[in-house]
């Protein structure tokens, strides 16, 4: 059998860690192979090692067959391999030619880059693979879909045989995640060969022809995809059973926690967002809302939470108006809040674990007393978190950007929950998490509405919608324009919902 | 891969290695014997109890730049005005010397105070400018220093004193000078300073390490967006920075009027005091401790310098060319990581 890359028996280590121990992933010409595992388990060492960033301590790399020793990138780009990065290498204020030749420009006779020669190239590559690029367009002018399509093209336009994708759909809304799966069997039919990096098993299911499993840094094997199915794969890679379906009660909403009257909310254009929005919660209930990014859910969210003005409308918390409060105020009041985007809000990334736990607490006792901290309290308190929700740190002193994104996560829903507030809003609780981290947060989310609190669930992702809510709302250019129960609606319901459809009353079938 | 902490240390000491080796060897091809150059300057700066005081005296406002810088620094800000905010604390310091009459236990305080106060106003208005309109504190912070030392030279000539390029010295109450520490160092200017000096280290280690106040600085330093989000006042927190750290800096001006001089003069150009804070707080990691062993280094060189000529027939250029180079390996300080890693790699 005909390998293109065969990465054998690689163990790579790090002081104190064993990141890659004996993994074997062999990649067949022409398929599709999905390298599957936790957040931490050592998916992108593995990689780094691949494309030359890290040396492996033993083991080797055959590519065709031949054994190659990759000291650094440019090797690998020489051996055909090519990287399609998560977060984008891209320079922003140039155009898209620029950005795809930059590095290796074609040139003229006198020494200037043949601009012309690289449009033309690029176009062509773009129409053989049906990526629809603009050579011309600035970077940041176009879509996030659009820019990882240049990543693409860029590794292509090198010559590329293999392409590695990191977590590519990681980034992207659910109509490009569509397009990036025809954009790869496209290129397949053109003989390349593909890995596939991701803990997603759907995509796996959909796309991929094998799947290597890793788990905590050892290499569990290789299935074919057509004899898997989700739960194996999902038990293969956390090593246990997972439940995907997670189990809860009738939730028994009480009192009215949250009511949003008429809410009017601007972006930072100066454009009206949130048009007018009405909403209520009540404790011990999970709200859902469910809707395409961009349709005012940001700003919502930041209304409430003191981030953002409103304009009109009103805010009430347990009957309390909190309409254009502080921050701290409205913190203070009782609503826990776990951003969307945990790296710019949710975390000081150069704070240690500890430091991070007391974020809008260190003011308080015990924490200090008379403007002067008290770290042990703080130390204290975070090794409860980090015990309670399972945060793997190497200790509480240890600085929050050396964690996993499902560790920080696990943190910071460990600090919201912990202050025990009446409102929690989770804005995209589990995104990029693994399966494993997902059913955990959703097991906390639904323990908390158990115990009585109002839980405001904020995703793009249905199945997360569907799943935890106990009511769906959908919110739809700046309003909610539906209220739905999750047995009582599917997926396409809701899906025509958020795109603006209307549904008659009572009849999920009659759309206008 | 090496404690962090390990580092930090190592880092400085062996720039400063680097430096005097790279200087010794720009000696030798000058012309000049290393050996008995870096005698002349050891000699300069420790030979005898005089120049140990001399060493001291000059150190003291070395501590007080380089906090500021390094305070600045730690909750994200570049202060490059402590230039500027010394000549207002020195003249503040000055005036109220020169003009109040009162008891030493008022005036002298009095007259420190007004220097740190002095220090922070001026730095307010980098600090006001950046957080509520976001106008970037380096170009404030160097346009300030020019505002200070043409404002500080034409209030000396027309309001301080008649025409004249010198004020008068300062009342004997606001003056910092210690005849007990003098008389040990062969009446040296050494003067109580370097206390304050040392007192506003621990301050500093203090509010960034200790306080409520240091966490929510740093924090606004790290990330702003977290930082709203978690309730702090973001304008609030990079104002009080930019005002501490021109407090700081407005002492170091205290310094040099209450204490070396008594007295300030019109001059043409900067002090340098607050440009070479700058190369302070770099070498000492913008720590307090830092900060404090590298303005004795710097006093030590910049003190030892004048020996060179005399001593060993070497040009105080060479010795700026020295200090240079110990910041230039200090900047460098990536290379130097690199160096030691390799090293470490090697070695096992």
């Amino acid at each position: 059998m005909e390998y293109v890359i065969e990465m054998l028996n690689i163990r790579k280590e790090f002081p104190g860690i064993v990141a890659n121990d004996n993994i074997t992933i062999q990649l067949k010409q022409g398929e599709i192979h999905a390298l599957l595992g936790e957040n931490g388990a050592g998916k992108s060492t593995l990689m780094n090692v691949l494309f030359g960033l890290y040396q492996p301590e033993q083991g080797e790399i055959r590519v065709k067959g031949k054994k190659v020793n990759i000291t650094n990138p440019n090797i690998a780009n020489d051996l055909g391999i090519g990287m399609v990065h998560q977060h984008f290498m891209l320079v922003e204020p140039f155009t898209v030619t620029q950005n795809i030749v930059l590095g290796s420009e074609p040139t003229k006779k006198t020494g200037v880059i043949n601009v012309e020669k690289a449009r033309k190239d690029i176009q062509e590559i773009s129409d053989r693979y049906g990526l629809k690029v603009d050579p011309d367009a600035k970077i940041s002018d176009i879509s996030v879909g659009m820019q990882q399509r240049v990543e693409i093209l860029k590794t292509l336009y090198r010559g590329a045989e293999v392409l590695i994708f990191d977590e590519p759909t990681a980034v992207l809304t659910p109509q490009e995640i569509n397009e990036l799966m025809e954009i790869m069997r496209s290129l397949i039919k053109e003989g390349k060969s593909i890995i596939l990096i991701t803990h997603k098993l759907k995509e796996i299911m959909e796309v991929c022809d094998r799947c290597t499993v890793i788990r905590k840094g050892k290499g569990i094997g290789t299935v074919n995809v057509a004899e898997t199915n989700t739960n194996e794969l999902a038990s293969l890679m956390v090593g246990r059973e997972v439940h995907f379906k997670t189990e809860k009660k009738q939730a028994e909403p009480k009192e009215t926690v949250l009511t949003i009257e008429n809410l009017v909310v601007k972006d930072a254009r100066k454009v009206d967002l949130v048009k007018g929005l009405n909403l209520e919660l009540r404790a011990g209930e999970i709200v859902g809302i469910a809707g395409v990014d961009g349709n005012g859910q940001s700003e919502l969210i930041e209304a409430i939470t003191g981030l953002r003005s409103a304009v009109s409308g009103k805010i009430k918390l347990n009957n309390k108006n909190i309409t254009n409060k502080s921050p701290r105020k409205v913190t203070e009041s009782g609503v826990g809040h776990i951003p969307q985007d945990r790296h710019r809000f949710g975390l000081v990334l150069d704070y240690s674990i500890g430091e991070n736990i007391v974020l809008q607490t260190y003011y308080k006792k015990p924490y200090s007393k008379a403007k002067v901290l008290n770290y042990k309290a703080i130390y204290d308190q975070a090794q409860k978190i980090i015990k309670e929700y399972d945060v793997r740190t190497p200790s509480v002193y240890t600085k929050a950007r050396a964690l996993s994104g499902g560790n920080q996560q696990k943190a910071i829903i460990g600090r919201e929950v912990d202050r025990s507030p009446d409102l929690l809003i989770a804005a995209q609780p589990t995104r990029g998490l693994d399966v494993g981290a997902i059913e955990f947060i959703h097991k906390k989310l639904i323990e908390e509405r158990d115990k009585g609190k109002a839980i405001l669930l904020i995703s793009f992702e249905l199945d997360e919608i569907m799943n935890v809510s106990d009511r769906i709302a959908v919110m739809f250019d700046g309003k909610i324009v539906a209220d739905v129960k999750p047995e009582e609606t599917s997926e396409q319901e809701l899906g025509l919902l958020m795109a603006g459809s209307q549904v008659k009353e009572g009849d999920p079938n009659a759309i206008q | 891969m090496p404690s962090n902490r390990l580092f930090t240390l190592l880092v400085p000491v062996v720039s400063v290695v680097m430096g005097l080796i790279a200087g010794a060897i720009i000696m030798h091809i000058s012309g000049f014997n290393p050996i008995d150059g870096y005698s002349a300057l050891w000699t300069g700066a420790f030979g005898d109890a005089y120049t140990i005081g001399e060493t001291i005296r000059r150190s003291a406002p070395y501590i007080l730049t380089g906090l500021s810088i390094a305070f600045a620094f730690r909750t994200g800000l570049f202060n490059i005005g402590a230039e500027g905010q010394v000549l207002v604390g020195w003249l503040a310091a000055v005036w109220v010397g020169l003009t109040i009459d009162a008891p030493m236990y008022i005036h002298l305080p009095l007259a420190i105070l007004a220097a740190a106060v002095a220090g922070g106003l001026w730095a307010f208005v980098p600090g006001i400018l950046k957080a509520k309109l976001g106008v970037h504190e380096v170009i404030v912070t160097i346009m300030m220093n020019y505002i200070a030392l043409f404002t500080t030279n034409e209030i000396i000539r027309k309001v301080l004193t008649s025409g004249q390029t010198t004020t008068d010295t300062i009342a004997g109450s606001a003056s910092l000078a210690s005849e007990w520490m003098q008389s040990i160092t062969f009446y040296s200017r050494v003067h109580y300073g370097i206390l304050i000096a040392l007192f506003a280290a621990a301050i500093m280690w203090f509010i960034i390490q200790r306080t409520t106040i240091g966490y929510e600085l740093k924090s606004v330093g790290f990330n702003q967006h977290a930082s709203r989000y978690a309730g702090m006042n973001v304008s609030k927190n990079i104002i009080l920075s930019m005002v501490i750290a021109g407090m700081f800096a407005g002492l170091a001006g205290a310094m040099e009027g209450l204490g070396t001089y008594g007295n300030m003069s019109v001059t043409a150009g900067f002090s340098n005091l607050g440009f070479d804070g700058i190369a302070v707080a770099l070498l000492g990691a913008n720590t307090a401790i830092g900060v404090v062993f590298a303005a004795f280094l710097f006093g030590a060189l910049k003190e030892g310098a004048g020996e060179m000529p005399t001593g060993a027939g070497i040009p105080t250029e060479l010795v700026d060319i020295i200090i240079a180079l110990i910041i230039f390996f200090v900047a460098s300080s990536y290379i130097i990581r690199w160096v030691i890693v390799r090293f470490k790699k090697e070695g096992k």
